[in-house]
C-alpha cells in the first residue's frame, strides 16, 4: 500500500513537470499549429537564471527559492516572447519552417548553455523542508512533490480561469477551435498568440525552476529531457487541448513510476508503447478534436 | 536519352571517379582538411563525411520528396550500426568461412532494419504533420533510452559497442585500409544515390511529390497516400540502416551518441541547410556539415578563439551554436539552402518557400 502511493504521489508530482511543459506547447500549437522546439529551452534558461538569482540573493531559504521562481517566469516569458517576435513571426503561415527555425534556436541554446554554465550539473541548494519527507498513509514522500503538485494546480488553475473568464482568453479559445474565422471577424490572432508564447514561456519558466528543485541540480539538458516527454504527453493528450495534456501528464508520468518500479526499471519504454497504443487506437489522442 | 541527361550522366561519372582517385593523391587544403588526401586521419574524415551525406541524402528523400517530417532518422541508422555490430558479435567463432558470415550478418541487419521501418513506420504515419514529427521523435527516443540501458550488455550503454573484425575482411580493417573503407563509403552514397534516383523518377516517386503538394487530392483520384507514404518511409529508413553498417566499419565501433534525438535534429540541419529542393543539396549539406563540425571544433580549441574576451570566446568555442544560428538564419533569409542558391544568384528572385505539409491533422 505505501509503496502504491509512494509511486503515485511522485508520478503526480513528474506530472506536475511534463504538465508545466506540456500546456504551453499545446496552447501554442492549438493556436497556430506551431511546434516549439525551442520550449525546452525556455525552460533551462530560466531555471539557470532564476538558480543564480536566488542562490545571489539568500542560497537554500524560501525567499531564495521564492525569488528564483519568480526570476524564472520572468525569464520564460521574456525569451518566448522574444523568440516568438523576432524570429517566428517573421515566418508567418509557414509551419514546418517556424518548427525548424525553433529547432536551430534550441540547438544553439543548449550549445550556449553548455559554454556559459559547462557540461556537468551544477547541484542546487534547496530550503530545508524541501529536503524532508512527510509521512502520507504509511509512505515517506517528499515534501518538494507537493510543492510541485500544488504550483501545477495553481498554474492548470490560472490558465483555465484566464482562458474562460478574460477577453483574450476567449479569443484564444476561439482561436484554437477556428483561427481562419478569428481573423476573418477582425480580430488580429497574431497578437495573442504573442500572449500565449509569454504564457508558454512563463509556465515553462516555472517548470524550470521546480525541476532543478525535483531533480536537485540544473544542466544545460534539462529542458530537452522534459520536452521529449512533454511532446508525448501533448500527443496522447491531443494537439491543442490544455485538458488532455493535464490527464496525460498525470497517466504518463505515474504510468513510468509504476513500470519503473514493478517492470525492471522500463518507465520510459512503457511510454512509448503507451504512445504507440494511442495512435493505433485513437490517433487523435484521448482529448483531440475529431477531424 | 536526350543531351542534359546524357550531360548530368557523364559529369555524374567523372565527380565519382575524381573522389575515388583522392586515395592515391595528394592535395592538401589548408584549413579545410586536416592534411593530404592520402593520409588516414584525412581519408577517415571524407569517408566519414560521405557517409552523412548518404544518410542525409535519404532523409531528404523522406522530407524533401513526401513531406514527410520525421525526426526519428537517427534510430534507422542506429539500427544500421548497432544491428550490424551485435549480430557479428552473436555469431563468435564459427564454422562457416568468415566472408559469407560477413554477408549473412549484412544481410541480417538489413531485414532487421525493414522489419524496423515498417512497424515504426506504419504507427507514426497513422498521424500526419507535426505529430507525426513528434511521434517519430518518440520511438527514437525510445531506441536511444534502449541503446544507453543496455539490455544483457547487447549494446554497451555509454561506452557504445566495438567492432568485433573476427568475420571482417582483413581488407576493411585498420588503419593502413583506410582508403578501401573510403571507397566503401563512397560506393555506399553511390548506391544511395542510386537508388533514391529510382524512387524518385518511379510512379511511387511521383505520387509521394504529389502526396507533398496536396493529399486530398490525391486521395480523391483514388490512390492511397498511406501505402505510398510507407514504401517512401521503409526505403528511406533502410537505407539510413546501410550508411548506419558503413558508420560502424569506418569507427570500427559505434557510440550511443549517434541514436540521440540531437544527431536526428543535427541531420534536418544538414539538410535544410544543403536545400530540400535538390538532391545535391543533400550531398553538399552534409560535406560541408562534416567539414565544418571538424574544423570548428580545431577552431574552438585555438589559441585565437582562447584569447578572446568571454563575450566572444564563449559562444565560439561551441561548434553547434555557431551551426545553429547559422541554421536560423538560412531558415530567415535563405529558404532553398545552399542549393537554392545559384538560382537565386541567376534570377534575383526569392523560390517558392517550401511548405511540404500543411500542419493540419486528418
Amino acid at each position: 500500500m505505501d509503496t502504491l502511493v509512494l509511486l503515485l504521489v511522485t508520478g503526480l508530482g513528474l506530472g506536475a513537470l511534463y504538465f508545466l511543459v506540456a500546456s504551453g506547447l499545446s496552447l501554442i500549437y492549438g493556436l497556430m499549429g506551431v511546434l516549439n522546439f525551442a520550449h525546452g529551452a525556455f525552460l533551462t534558461i530560466a531555471a539557470f537564471l532564476g538558480w543564480e538569482a536566488g542562490r545571489r540573493i539568500s542560497d537554500g531559504t524560501w525567499t531564495g527559492l521564492a525569488i528564483s521562481a519568480a526570476v524564472g517566469i520572468l525569464v520564460g516569458a521574456t525569451v518566448a516572447v522574444l523568440t516568438e517576435v523576432l524570429v517566428i513571426r517573421r515566418l508567418y503561415e509557414r509551419h514546418i519552417e517556424q518548427a525548424l527555425v525553433t529547432v536551430g534556436i534550441s540547438l544553439a541554446a543548449v550549445a550556449l548553455f553548455e559554454g556559459i554554465w559547462g557540461t556537468d550539473p551544477i547541484y542546487t541548494d534547496r530550503p530545508e523542508w524541501l529536503t524532508q519527507t512527510t509521512e502520507v498513509l504509511g509512505a515517506r514522500i517528499s515534501n518538494d512533490r507537493f510543492l510541485l503538485i500544488a504550483c501545477a494546480a495553481l498554474v492548470l488553475g490560472g490558465i483555465v480561469l484566464f482562458l474562460r473568464r478574460t477577453r483574450y482568453g476567449l479569443i484564444i479559445r476561439a482561436g484554437v477551435e477556428n483561427r481562419h474565422m478569428v481573423t476573418a471577424l477582425g480580430i488580429d490572432v497574431r497578437r495573442s498568440f504573442t500572449l500565449v508564447f509569454a504564457i508558454g514561456g512563463a509556465a515553462a519558466g516555472l517548470g524550470g525552476v521546480l525541476a532543478s528543485v525535483y531533480y536537485g541540480y540544473v544542466s544545460a539538458h534539462l529542458g530537452s529531457v522534459l520536452l521529449i516527454f512533454a511532446f508525448i504527453v501533448t500527443v496522447i493528450g491531443g494537439l491543442g487541448s490544455l485538458t488532455g495534456a493535464a490527464i496525460a501528464s498525470v497517466l504518463v508520468a505515474v504510468l513510468q513510476q509504476f513500470a519503473n518500479f514493478f517492470l525492471g526499471g522500463t518507465g520510459d519504454l512503457v511510454v512509448v508503447v503507451l504512445l504507440a497504443a494511442v495512435l493505433l487506437i485513437r490517433p487523435r489522442g484521448l482529448m483531440g478534436k475529431a477531424a | 536519352m536526350n543531351a542534359t541527361t546524357l550531360r548530368l550522366l557523364v559529369g555524374g561519372i567523372l565527380l565519382v571517379v575524381a573522389l575515388a582517385a583522392l586515395p592515391l593523391l595528394a592535395i592538401d587544403i589548408p584549413g579545410v582538411l586536416p592534411g593530404p588526401t592520402y593520409t588516414p586521419g584525412t581519408l577517415q574524415l571524407l569517408a566519414f563525411a560521405l557517409l552523412i551525406a548518404a544518410l542525409a541524402l535519404s532523409y531528404r528523400m523522406m522530407f524533401g520528396l513526401a513531406g514527410l517530417l520525421s525526426f526519428g532518422h537517427a534510430l534507422f541508422f542506429a539500427a544500421g550500426a548497432y544491428g550490424l555490430a551485435m549480430t557479428l558479435e552473436a555469431f563468435g567463432p564459427s564454422d562457416w568461412p568468415s566472408p559469407v558470415v560477413f554477408v549473412v550478418s549484412i544481410g541480417i541487419t538489413l531485414v532487421l532494419g525493414l522489419t524496423l521501418a515498417a512497424t515504426v513506420g506504419s504507427l507514426a504515419l497513422r498521424v500526419t504533420g507535426i505529430s507525426f514529427a513528434m511521434v517519430t521523435l518518440a520511438f527514437a527516443q525510445a531506441g536511444s533510452v534502449l541503446i544507453r540501458r543496455n539490455p544483457s550488455g547487447a549494446t554497451g550503454g555509454d561506452e557504445g559497442i566495438s567492432l568485433d573484425t573476427t568475420h571482417v575482411p582483413a581488407e576493411l580493417v585498420g588503419v593502413v585500409d583506410t582508403r578501401n573503407l573510403y571507397w566503401t563509403a563512397l560506393g555506399i552514397l553511390v548506391v544511395v544515390y542510386l537508388v533514391v534516383l529510382w524512387v524518385e523518377k518511379s510512379r511511387a516517386g511521383h505520387v509521394a511529390e504529389a502526396i507533398r503538394e496536396n493529399e486530398l487530392r490525391v486521395r480523391v483520384i483514388g490512390l492511397r497516400p498511406y501505402d505510398v507514404k510507407l514504401l517512401v518511409f521503409i526505403v528511406a529508413s533502410v537505407l539510413a540502416a546501410v550508411a548506419g553498417m558503413g558508420y560502424l566499419l569506418l569507427q570500427s565501433g559505434a557510440a550511443p551518441r549517434i541514436a540521440t534525438a540531437d544527431f536526428t535534429l543535427t541531420l534536418l540541419v544538414i539538410v535544410v541547410l544543403g536545400g530540400v529542393g535538390a538532391r545535391w543539396g543533400a550531398i553538399v549539406g552534409g560535406i560541408v556539415y562534416t567539414l565544418l563540425d571538424q574544423r570548428l571544433t580545431a577552431l574552438a580549441g585555438s589559441d585565437a578563439i582562447a584569447a578572446l574576451p568571454d563575450v566572444l570566446r564563449v559562444p565560439l568555442s561551441e561548434p553547434l551554436f555557431i551551426l545553429g544560428t547559422l541554421f536560423v538564419l538560412v531558415v530567415l533569409f535563405l529558404p532553398g539552402g545552399i542549393a537554392g542558391l545559384p538560382g537565386r544568384l541567376a534570377t534575383g528572385r526569392k523560390p517558392h518557400p517550401v511548405e511540404p505539409e500543411e500542419a493540419v491533422d486528418a
